[in-house]
């Protein structure tokens, strides 16, 4: 086992508390998954662009970056990264290429399972 | 006849209808397994990181583990059984990112290859990637503004 339990833990309460304001959202707000993964990844971004995501990575390491809202802070981090070495340009080069590997995966990973495998009849 | 609800007047029917223990069990159960997930991503990050992988890599290769693993459960059917108990506590993380392309790609096979599978990859993908992109491209202009 790596990593000290602290570290586990600590991802567990954050991803977990991420999650469940994911699930307030939906019972309270019946906002459809399509709306709520459009807002994570979104309120991601901003966080993290006002300097808030990056402290809760700090505490809680996969808790973080694993739900989508992880994803937004890839984006915007690696934004402003590019903005650090290209200026303006990194704008637009930065967010993509951090997100590159996970985007392509989804793409390429989710294109072949799709083929692959038949849907489940429905219920 | 009966009197048509208005939109509003459904939502107050419903909200009075769902009781309120129902609400925190589902609270609990996107806790628990949205945690969970999280903590098999770290459990991922930590043995990478331990080979000498840089925090980039670490990372990417994380998030590339991730979604492959949530594809193929949505492939086996496994990953929606799982979103009916779970609800956010496997939609929100990036495994749930990989169900939301392949479930509907499945779901539209029979409308081929392109028009089918093709597209509706990107039924909730498409969305999340044009305002996760755009919110990083204005967030990056407005870090190179307020840099200086």
């Amino acid at each position: 086992m790596q990593g000290t339990l602290s570290m586990y833990l600590s991802a567990f309460i954050v991803g977990g508390v991420i999650c469940a304001i994911g699930q307030i959202l939906i019972d309270k707000t019946k906002l459809t998954t399509a709306r709520i993964l459009v807002l994570f990844v979104t309120a991601g971004a901003i966080l993290t662009a006002i300097g808030v995501y990056q402290k809760i990575v700090d505490i809680g390491g996969a808790g973080a970056t694993v739900p989508l809202t992880g994803f937004g802070y890839t984006l915007a981090k690696g934004a402003f990264r590019d903005v650090d070495q290209y200026g303006l340009l990194g704008a637009f080069t930065g967010g993509l290429k951090a997100a590159a590997a996970g985007i392509t995966a989804a793409i390429f990973f989710g294109y072949l399972i799709s083929v692959a495998f038949a849907p489940k009849a429905k219920r | 006849m009966q009197k048509a609800f208005t939109k509003e007047e459904y939502n107050k029917y419903v909200e009075t209808k769902s009781p309120k223990s129902k609400i925190l069990r589902n609270i609990i159960r996107a806790f628990v397994v949205g945690g969970l997930i999280c903590v098999i991503g770290q459990l991922i990050s930590n043995l990478l990181a331990a080979r000498g992988f840089s925090k980039e890599f670490t990372s990417s290769l994380t998030s590339l583990i991730l979604i492959f693993v949530g594809a193929l459960f949505t492939g086996l059917n496994v990953y929606d059984e799982l979103g009916r108990y779970a609800g956010a506590g496997s939609i929100v993380p990036i495994t749930g990112f990989a169900n939301s392309i392949v479930s509907p790609a499945m779901e539209f096979k029979s409308e081929g290859y392109v028009t089918g599978v093709g597209a509706k990859m990107f039924v909730i993908a498409g969305p999340v990637i044009v305002y996760g992109t755009s919110a990083s491209v204005i967030a990056g202009i407005l870090y190179y503004l307020l840099r200086f």
